[in-house]
């Protein structure tokens, strides 16, 4: 999407480098498509509207003019902006009070249960007690999923099944106090913004509990109606912060930007899995590239730089650049990757464009993994390091020595050729102006 | 059908229209066919999530549909509009339980987009016909996904199966379709557990969990109902797809309508999928759910 939406940008404004004016006509078809690529984000209409005017200075000054590539010049001032609406810096979890509260709120599905568990998690690894509470007492089986899964964590979780909420919250502070928790984390039930009652539920607990953090959970793949919601429990509670949750998928995620600009509150955590520890603070400038489909690279790097032999992976992004990668890296990468995480969550984070339509459905599984560790170890060193000289007959040769067809060697030779086409585009796409990607971040094996 | 629910519905929808109506009155009633009326018309669309290529489209269309039949006002090229989108998107029928054997109902969809929800409201509707129904625990991943379900089905008055949590979830359906059998079960309804359409393990899993029922009794699941939330943006598009490439997606089930989103992605969606939306979820009680009414969808969506 980047790609594309750089590209057409790149066409559109082609024609303006070098002339003296540029005419309204150019400007607004660039806009144009630049509003399309935030709609399509599911940035809200009107966001997108505002926006768009405060980009069309800066698309029209001497920055873009003067540039070689005034499509990519138009992207990097479209992320700078985006970056800088969405807080530039990360934004850190408050915790005053005694014991301090933590309270969550939000529509239903929306995902908080989890979502206080992995605060819960994140917290008491920096070294807290947190004590979990079950004030859902509406949705069936709530207050028991919020319970397993603090068993799981080895957390302590406070239910009372059959008092009002209020006085749930209450009575866990009162225990914090006497027990030494801290901070109280309030799971609450999911509830419409449009529901009288139930926001005045909210309402009072705030006024009763005064939580230092009073958080809003939103699904990242919420569309339009994210700034309804928003704004209508901004309004109603005075919310201090959001945390974005199902980022792990597919989403573009341009509720992010929705929230943002109608609460003015920042986003202090994302949600990446349905696991406990699947928490991430909230970088904004990583938002805004996935927000323009740029990949979410910097995750990306962080994450190999924390599962990955440093020094190897110099090697290795050597070798990448020299276009020696052979089978034998591959399998490296493999065992590696698997450390990271699903291939999948990985091959989400690049830039949709960029990833081939074969790799999109490269599954690294136990089976297949296997499968290809079989393959490759039954390669001669000659065939790990110039795969082109596998014939057919060594082909069958292969598939027969490691128990395969000679489908999955094709497979993985052709999967093995995609990859190192995608190093090469992803290499050129960091010398392309997206340096600042990468800064100082050198090392990483995919590169 | 329940009269006061229709009351209800509508309140819900009127709710929802409530921002729109004032600006969208003056929009319709005079005035001409202008740029001015196509791009309010297109923010509408966009602003209920029908999506921006399908909103482009839908747009265009009815400029050159309006243009050959000669329409000149406001309120006759909506009317167009909005009969173009009830069309797109009826044509739900209830299913027909085959003779000797229970209907198969499973549903699917991402985390926390209603199913287990709609699961009880479906038991509760079959209920109520006087139908003997099975609920299916299928969700063994989620913690309390089971207990959730359990209750559900004690209100309902359904039966329920179920096996330990961390099972394999096509085991549970395994069970459930032999014991429907044997207990002269008239509607199999599978609650399944949420997943991500990007995570392509748990895609192999459904697809498993449609083999082994297609394996017990052939021809089932007889409806795969894709659920969801309304609040959903243009990421339903990719749910549909990958979905429907797991499990043959026979029908939709837009969830939450009774908040303020419009849930206009399944005009984008039904545009790919080409199936119908069935049942309409306006709340979180057991009879919160409908039949999806294509021609109030609509009116809705454009008020
Ligand atoms: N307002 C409203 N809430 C709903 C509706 N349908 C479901 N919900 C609520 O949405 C939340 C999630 O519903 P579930 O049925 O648990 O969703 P699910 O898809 O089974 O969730 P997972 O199994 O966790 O993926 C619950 O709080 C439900 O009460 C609806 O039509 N309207
Ligand atoms: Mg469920």
């Amino acid at each position: 999407m980047f790609a594309s939406l750089a590209e057409k940008l790149q066409n559109t404004l082609r024609r303006l480098r070098g002339k003296g004016k540029l005419s309204e006509k150019d400007v607004d078809l660039a806009l144009r498509e630049i509003r399309l690529a935030l709609l399509e984000a599911d940035v809200n209409f009107k966001v997108v509207k505002d926006f768009v005017v405060g980009i069309r200075e800066r698309a029209v000054g001497e920055e873009v003019r003067r540039s070689l590539t005034p499509g990519q010049q138009v992207v990097k001032i479209v992320h700078e902006e985006l970056t800088a609406l969405m807080g530039r810096e990360q934004s850190k979890i408050i915790l005053s009070g005694s014991p301090a509260v933590v309270m969550l709120a939000g529509l239903q599905g929306s995902g908080k249960t989890t979502t206080a568990v992995k605060l819960a998690v994140n917290l008491s690894r920096s070294g807290r007690k947190p004590l979990l509470v079950a004030a859902d007492t509406y949705r069936p089986g709530a207050a028991e999923q919020l319970q397993v899964l603090a068993d799981t964590a080895e957390l302590p979780c406070y239910r009372n099944d059959g008092a009002a909420p209020l006085q749930i919250c209450r009575e866990a502070v009162r225990l914090a106090e006497r027990e030494g928790y801290e901070p109280v984390i309030l799971d609450t039930a999911g509830r419409l913004h449009l529901d009288d009652a139930m926001m005045d539920e909210l309402k009072t607990i705030k006024a009763q509990l005064k939580p230092a953090e009073l958080l809003l959970v939103v699904d990242a793949m919420t569309g339009q109606d994210a700034v309804n919601a928003a704004s209508a429990f901004h309004e109603a509670l005075g919310l201090t912060g959001v945390i974005l949750t199902k980022l792990d998928g597919d989403v573009r995620g341009g509720a992010a930007l929705s929230v943002r600009t109608v609460t003015g509150c920042p986003i202090k955590f994302a949600g990446v899995g349905e696991k406990i520890d699947a928490l991430e603070p909230f970088h904004p400038e990583r938002m805004a590239s996935r927000i323009l489909g740029m990949g979410d690279l910097l995750t990306l790097i962080e994450k190999a730089e924390a599962g990955f032999d440093q020094e190897k992976a110099r090697q290795l992004e050597q070798k990448l650049r020299r276009q020696e990668f052979t089978l034998d890296d591959f399998l490296e990468q493999l065992q590696q990757v698997r450390q990271m995480g699903n291939m999948e969550d990985i091959l989400a984070m690049l830039p949709a464009a960029q990833v081939p339509k074969d790799l999109q459905r490269l599954q690294v599984d136990e089976k297949q993994f296997g499968r290809i560790e079989a393959l490759i170890t039954s390669m001669t060193p000659q065939e790990r390091n110039n795969p082109a000289i596998i014939n057919s007959s060594r082909r069958r040769r292969i598939a027969g020595g490691s128990g395969n067809t000679v489908q999955d060697l094709n497979r993985l030779l052709s999967q093995f050729s995609q990859m190192k086409k995608l190093f090469k585009q992803v290499g050129s796409m960091e010398k392309k102006g997206f340096k600042h990607i990468g800064k100082g971040k050198r090392g990483f094996p995919f590169f | 059908m329940n009269l006061s629910l229709v009351e209800r519905f509508k309140t819900g929808l009127a709710r929802s229209k409530e921002g729109f109506l004032r600006r969208l009155d003056h929009l319709f009633r005079g005035g001409e066919l202008d740029d001015e009326f196509y791009d309010d018309l297109e923010e509408t669309l966009i602003l209920g999530d029908v999506g921006v290529e399908a909103s482009l489209k839908l747009v265009e269309k009815l400029r050159l549909e309006s243009k050959r039949r000669k329409v000149r006002e406001r309120g006759q090229a909506r009317e167009i509009l909005v009969q173009e989108i009830a069309a797109l998107l009826a044509g739900a029928a209830e299913p027909v339980k085959p003779a000797g054997e229970p209907l198969v109902i499973l549903l699917v969809g991402v985390n926390g987009s209603g199913k287990t929800t709609t699961a009880a409201k479906l038991a509760h509707r079959y209920r109520q016909e006087g139908r003997e129904v099975l609920l299916v625990a299928g969700d063994t991943f989620r913690a309390a996904a089971v207990e959730q379900l359990q209750i559900w089905a004690e209100r309902a008055g359904a039966a329920l199966i179920k096996q330990q949590p961390g099972s394999d979830p096509s085991a549970v359906f395994f069970d459930a379709l032999q014991a429907a059998r044997a207990r002269h079960i008239d509607v199999v309804i599978g609650d399944t557990a949420g997943r991500l359409h990007t995570r392509t393990n748990l895609m192999e899993e459904l697809k498993k969990i449609n083999r082994v029922i297609d394996r017990v009794q052939p021809g089932a699941p007889h409806c795969v109902l894709l659920v969801i939330d309304a609040t959903t943006g243009h990421n339903g598009i990719a749910q549909a797809l990958h979905f429907n490439e797991a499990v043959p997606v026979t029908g939709l089930v837009l969830t939450k309508l009774d908040g303020t989103a419009r849930g206009g992605i399944v005009v984008g969606i039904q545009d790919i999928l080409k199936v119908p939306v069935c049942y309409v979820g306006i709340g979180e009680k057991i009879g919160d759910l409908l039949p999806f009414a294509a021609d109030d969808f609509a009116r809705a969506l454009l008020a």
